[in-house]
């Protein structure tokens, strides 16, 4: 074999060796996680992987800024900046519900002791309406994702700060759920999540870059150029879900709630800054 | 096995779960392994049937991917079509952690699809 063969096939090996069950607190998973992309991608600053897969692609990063010169989601920003601040039909506002203003991003998810759930913005805002006689939104595009555009945009610098309290040990089983959903096979394609996004993260998947997991929910929604609009986070995992062959979970079902409880953890200490723009 | 670092390995090791440990209930079966060198390239080149080339460096294919090793002197490296067979059936039965789709167990190829991938890749 030559010497680029070798590389590719050395790439290619999967990092997620077999490997015995090691109970694992989520401080833990927390910095071996941090610590497995910084020493994978070397030459990336910590504070960079909030860029997805242009933290390692250095030609699409030069396209991508070239479109954050005139980002795509800032009409999504207008439009969810008028939604915040028309009434409901009952004369109340979004900021009834969120007193602390739109630039909250950075409070989600979290855990909900008296509910015994995980709670996300998307659910929030949706259950505001709600609480006001107002029809829920759908929650994978349009109204939705305007609305998250402009909190999140208004969310911008805030750190990563999701908590799981020791006091209540069914926070720790929504936090373990969203791991086991994270490495989990699934689907005709028999991939993980992991599969992708850790150990052949840096990789190509036909011409298409894998992004380092890490970092992975601080954008988000996204203006995807494939989908031609807006979409949010949980729309994202459907999407993987399904080019594995799987079927997807419904979004903001637990399932995805507690894989975004996970997911968001494993990015705590790195900014806030959606919303976002992929190809 | 090329493990960038021990440091990655326990990484991994902390990071991996007990992936509820399906066993492979479909062994591969009897089948003839005489199938079509053309066909199978058609397989192996096709998004929607093998896509093989997502993965895999292939002679003759366009923009492949770069997770699996390059499929180039197949012969050198399985002693029988038939060990070939069963890395391509399911791969996880030789290493449990590897990400190439079970074709054959999962049904992602029918028989015939699975016959002929079989054949071109052992002709390269
Ligand atoms: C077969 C490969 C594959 C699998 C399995 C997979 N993904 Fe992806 N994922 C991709 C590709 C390709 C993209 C688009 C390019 C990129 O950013 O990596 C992507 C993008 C993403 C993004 C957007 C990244 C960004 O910066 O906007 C998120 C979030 C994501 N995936 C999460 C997941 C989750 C969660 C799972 C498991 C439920 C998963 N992926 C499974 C291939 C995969
Ligand atoms: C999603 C990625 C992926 C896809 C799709 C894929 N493979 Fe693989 N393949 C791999 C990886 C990774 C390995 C390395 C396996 C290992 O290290 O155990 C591999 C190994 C192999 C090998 C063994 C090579 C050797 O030198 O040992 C063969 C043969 C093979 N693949 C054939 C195929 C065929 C045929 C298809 C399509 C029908 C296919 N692969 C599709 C990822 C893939």
């Amino acid at each position: 074999m030559n010497k680029t063969l070798t590389t590719i096939t050395a790439l290619g090996i999967s990092c997620l060796a077999a490997a015995p069950i090691i109970a694992s607190t989520p401080t833990e998973d927390q910095a071996a996680w941090q610590a497995y992309f910084q020493e994978r991608f070397p030459q990336v600053p910590k504070d960079d992987f909030v860029n997805g897969v242009y933290s390692i692609d250095p030609v699409g990063r030069e396209n991508w800024e070239a479109i954050e010169e005139f980002p795509p989601y800032e009409a999504a920003i207008s439009d969810g900046e008028e939604m915040w601040n028309t009434p409901f039909a009952n004369g109340k506002t979004y900021a009834d519900c969120f007193p602390d203003g739109p630039g909250v991003a950075g409070k989600y998810p979290h855990w909900d002791k008296e509910r015994g759930m995980v709670v996300t913005l998307p659910l929030a805002i949706n259950e505001c309406r709600e609480a006001n006689a107002e029809k829920p939104l759908k929650y994978k595009k349009g109204p939705i994702a305007d609305l998250l555009a402009y909190m999140t945009y208004e969310s911008r610098g805030g750190v990563v700060n999701v908590e799981i309290p020791e006091d209540d040990p069914r926070a720790l089983a929504a936090y373990e759920a969203g791991k086991q959903f994270y490495f989990a096979r699934r689907g005709q394609l028999n991939f993980s999540c992991a599969s992708c996004h850790v150990g052949n993260s840096g990789t190509t998947l036909r011409t298409e870059i894998l992004s380092p997991a890490l970092g992975h929910t601080t954008h988000f929604p996204v203006y995807r150029s494939k989908w031609g609009e807006m979409g949010t986070l949980h729309r994202r995992y459907s999407g993987c879900n399904k080019q594995v062959r799987a079927k997807p979970f419904p979004a903001q079902g637990e399932e995805y709630r507690n894989l975004e409880y996970f997911m968001t953890y494993m990015n705590n200490g790195l900014e806030l800054n959606g919303p976002g723009a992929r190809k | 096995m090329l493990l960038a670092s021990p440091q990655l390995r326990g990484a991994a090791a902390v990071l991996s779960i007990s992936l509820l440990g399906a066993p492979a209930v479909a062994d591969m079966p009897n089948i003839d392994l005489n199938g079509n060198v053309d066909a199978g390239k058609e397989v192996a080149l096709t998004r929607a049937k093998g896509n093989c080339i997502a993965c895999h460096l292939i002679p003759g294919g366009d923009s492949p991917g770069a997770i699996g090793p390059a499929l180039v002197a197949i012969q050198t490296r399985y002693s029988s079509k038939a060990d070939l067979a069963q890395q391509i059936w399911d791969p996880t039965v030789k290493n449990p952690d590897v990400v190439m789709p079970p074709f054959g167990k999962h049904g992602v190829l029918n028989n015939q699809e699975f016959v002929d991938v079989v054949e071109y890749i052992w002709s390269l």
